[in-house]
């Protein structure tokens, strides 16, 4: 049986090796690109439409990458639920995603910003004047994405809701034109972006009654606090260069979504 | 361990597992059933039917045809049997999980009337049954005592599958190993094996049985 | 077969033949109307939602790169499942018990446990101990997944493609003084391996279609793509249809060639395993391990008289 054995530790050995081979290192700035995370399914913040990518998000990351001299824009996709992960393990030098400010949030990565304050939202038929606020969901269909936090706070204001969760919101925009489903909520930027697009002009609004406060920031790597300083400094200056109206007009201007108050915020000083 | 039963529902998540599993069995074991007598009827239409339904089907993936059954059936066909969201998911996963293993179902009882021998059928005409008379007198009878193991590992296989559910946010047990996962990180090893566990408590009585029973009802011959 | 079943048809029963069958037909055409104008009502014909299908844009930037990260995981999945199956499917035929209860645990036991299951785990532990570059986690644990539950189902095809070989190639084996071992791999396997064959490639549909299950741990394959289109284009039941098409163009064609494979191996007068033969049912093993260990035994009896060699050290 020595044959045996060893042709079983070599395959032993041999898949190790391939999984090994997996696993192998990675740098965020090779070549004079750097990698970004954003959104790939949020139009009007981070979408990816074809080769290339749009939204207000993308903007900012574009903006950064060129104000820093960080070199050419990689974009990745980051997913709500691995955006510190992928902020931790060096993947991608920044992510600017809907990333709202959160203390457990800083608890593994570091925030500049916020860069835009949104507040959560509920987005229903052109038609609909059923749903003025939270307060009116009860006993109604709501639509929201897995893991979410916004479908978890309106669970716990109005107990009656009906849930459908999805893992992207564009099914949730269809199950609302289909009057499936009554509403949709997660940050009014998100559905102010959906209601914009081609499709779905002039067949849904925002209620427009925001129940949260959620600022985004720009997330990297914890503890880095010269690079906060220098990404906060861009901040600063994309806002008062009017880069950051123009982006905002650009791309949320024509769901007819105005800036809250609050905006432009004053980014919190890195620490 | 303890811990983990108190904070989270895991013997119910496990019991809307065996419901899942439970309904779409007869689902399945029905839908199969009238599609394998398709396939073996004399109506040349009904049987390329039944062909191009078990083709379809057993090629393409489960999870595909769960979300079709949330956003194809109930959102675009309107085809919602309650106003509960929840209980209106449940309902469609356990139709999505019958039609797909329906597929594999016809194909077992299809080796099960194989291993009829030709003389059955030929006398069972030569006394002047019907096709239809001969099918449920002679044959199926005897087809689904031959089939017993692959309609075993077929409800095998159907037990795990119900995890496919948790796409369109049904509270089986994965989708609540999944979150259980995510907030202790800490555990994942134990939760993995209780889960697994509960798996192969579902599955090994099958396994068993099944084996028993084809030894037991096999024909003698 | 079916032939045997009924009757050639009289006149009568063709008639009564062709009614049912154009009632039949009927109302299946009646369904696919009605879903078609529910689909047509919700928009989901409009040629906005389609036409992206026909631009290049679609599939090189979506839909080639799904289809290729589903074969990559795919591919990987089918070489170590096969790599596992042998060893494993091995130590189930080994003449050691505790080499085959262990191998036993082990098979029976990843056969029993879904493969999401599987991938939940594996996706979190790699995610929550840094195992691989975190891009990597989601195929990491997709591959995981599918080699585990696949891996265990190849042992069982070993297993039972030896089983189902005649008695006399391994007295064969042994009467020329090979070793047990040696008998397996150069006798047993070889034949085994080319009866697998066609449930091998009925297997590789099995590990395409649970790719898809990668899409609930955020890997990025074909089923994913859907939303990433739907997100863009506002068409996701369209995507979601096409994705369908593919995976279902792609499964008949493998589909095809494990029928082509085995009708081929039978005409060359080998024996084949059938293809879904071997199920997540346990097998009686100890029949075919009983029978080896025995003719072994009774081989080491007689070579216990030729004194100055001993089992393993052949050249």
């Amino acid at each position: 049986m020595k044959l045996g054995r060893i042709s079983v530790a070599t395959i032993a050995v041999g898949v190790a090796l391939g999984l090994a081979a997996c696993g192998g290192g990675a740098s965020t700035a090779t070549g004079g690109t750097v990698k970004i995370g954003i959104k790939f399914d949020q139009p009007g913040l981070g979408l990816k439409s074809g080769a290339d990518y749009t939204g207000m998000d993308v903007d900012l990351a574009k903006y950064l990458a060129k104000e820093l001299s960080l070199g050419t824009p990689e974009f990745v996709e980051a997913v709500s639920a691995q955006r510190e992960t992928l902020i931790q393990t060096d993947q991608v030098k920044f992510i600017v995603g809907t990333y709202s400010i959160t203390d457990a949030r800083k608890e593994k990565v570091s925030f500049a910003g916020p860069y835009f304050i949104a507040g959560q939202d509920l987005l229903v038929r052109a038609d609909d004047n059923s749903i003025t606020g939270v307060e009116s969901l009860n006993g109604k269909k709501l639509c929201s994405v897995k893991g979410s936090t916004s479908a978890a706070n309106v669970q716990k204001a109005v107990p009656g809701v009906n849930l459908q969760e999805y893992g992207t919101y564009t099914l949730c925009v269809d199950a609302l034109k289909a009057k499936n489903v009554d509403a949709l909520t997660t940050d009014d930027t998100i559905l102010a972006g959906y209601a914009a697009q081609e499709a779905n002009k002039g067949l849904m609004k925002v209620v427009g009654k925001t129940f949260s406060k959620e600022s985004y920031g720009v997330g990297l790597k914890k503890g880095d606090t010269a690079f906060c300083q220098k990404v906060t400094d861009a901040i600063n200056k994309y806002v008062s260069s009017g880069e950051w109206q123009k982006a905002v007009d650009k791309n949320l201007g024509p769901a007819g979504y105005k800036a809250g108050a609050g905006n432009p915020p004053t980014p919190a000083p890195c620490s | 361990m303890g811990e983990l039963f108190a904070s989270y529902n895991i013997l119910g998540a496990f019991g809307l597992t065996i419901l899942l599993a439970v309904f779409s069995a007869i689902g399945s074991l029905l839908i199969g059933t009238v599609v394998a007598i398709m396939r073996v009827s004399p109506i040349d239409f009904l049987n390329k039917v039944g062909a191009f339904y078990v083709n379809i089907v057993r090629n393409t993936p489960l999870t595909l045809i769960i979300v079709f059954c949330n956003i194809g059936f109930i959102v675009n066909l309107g085809m919602s049997f309650t106003n509960d969201i929840a209980r209106n998911n449940i309902i469609w996963a356990i139709i999505g999980l019958s039609f797909y293993h329906a597929a594999f179902v016809c194909e077992a009882l299809r080796s099960g009337v194989n291993t009829v021998p030709v003389g059955q059928a030929e006398a069972a005409r030569s006394i002047g049954l019907t096709f239809s008379q001969s099918l449920s007198e002679v044959l199926l009878p005897q087809a689904f005592r031959g089939a017993i193991t692959p309609l075993g590992n077929t409800l095998i296989a159907l037990t795990k599958n119900t995890t496919v559910a948790t796409a369109i946010g049904v509270a089986e047990i994965s989708g609540l190993m999944k979150e259980m996962m995510e907030f202790r990180a800490d555990l994942i090893i134990v939760i993995f094996l209780l889960v697994a566990i509960g798996f192969v408590i579902l599955t090994l009585p099958i396994g068993i049985l099944t084996t028993r029973l084809s030894t037991k009802l096999a024909v003698k011959r | 077969m079916t032939s045997v079943l009924f009757d050639h048809p009289g006149p009568k029963a063709r008639v009564r033949h062709r009614i049912t069958a154009a009632v039949s037909a009927a109302l299946v055409l009646l369904a696919l109307w009605w879903a078609l104008a529910q689909f047509k009502e919700k928009g989901n014909l409009d040629a906005a939602k389609w036409t992206p299908f026909l631009t290049a844009d679609l599939w090189v930037n979506y839909l080639l790169p799904g289809l290729q990260n589903t074969l990559i995981a795919a591919a990987l999945s089918i070489v170590l499942a096969g790599a596992f199956g042998l060893v494993f499917g091995m130590g189930r035929l080994s003449h050691v018990p505790a080499i085959r209860w262990v191998s036993t645990v082990v098979v029976e036991f990843f056969r029993s446990v879904p493969v999401l299951v599987m991938m939940f785990f594996a996706f979190n532990l790699y995610a929550f101990n840094g195992v691989f570059r975190s891009d990597l986690n989601p195929l990491a644990g997709v591959v995981t997944g599918l080699t585990l539950y696949n891996g265990a189902v190849v042992a069982e095809l070993l297993r039972s493609g030896v089983g189902s070989l005649p008695k006399g190639q391994t007295e064969a084996g042994l009467a020329i003084g090979l070793s047990r071992g040696q008998t397996l791999r150069s006798v047993l396997l070889p034949q085994a391996i080319t009866a697998m064959l066609p449930a091998l490639v009925s297997q590789l549909v099995v590990i395409l279609k649970d790719t898809a299950l990668g899409y609930l741990i955020t890997y990025q394959e074909l089923l994913n793509k859907f939303q990433q289109i739907g997100s863009y284009k506002s068409n996701p039941v369209p995507a979601l249809i096409v994705i369908a098409a593919i995976f279902i163009v792609i499964n008949y064609a493998l589909t095809s060639l494990a029928s082509y494979l085995e009708r081929r191996t039978r005409q060359r007068g080998r024996a084949t395993i059938p293809k879904g033969a071997i199920g997540p049912a346990p097998v009686d093993t100890q029949p075919i391990a009983r029978a080896l260990h025995d003719a072994d035994e009774e081989v080491l009896h007689e070579r216990y008289r030729a004194p100055g060699r001993t089992d393993d050290e052949h050249p």
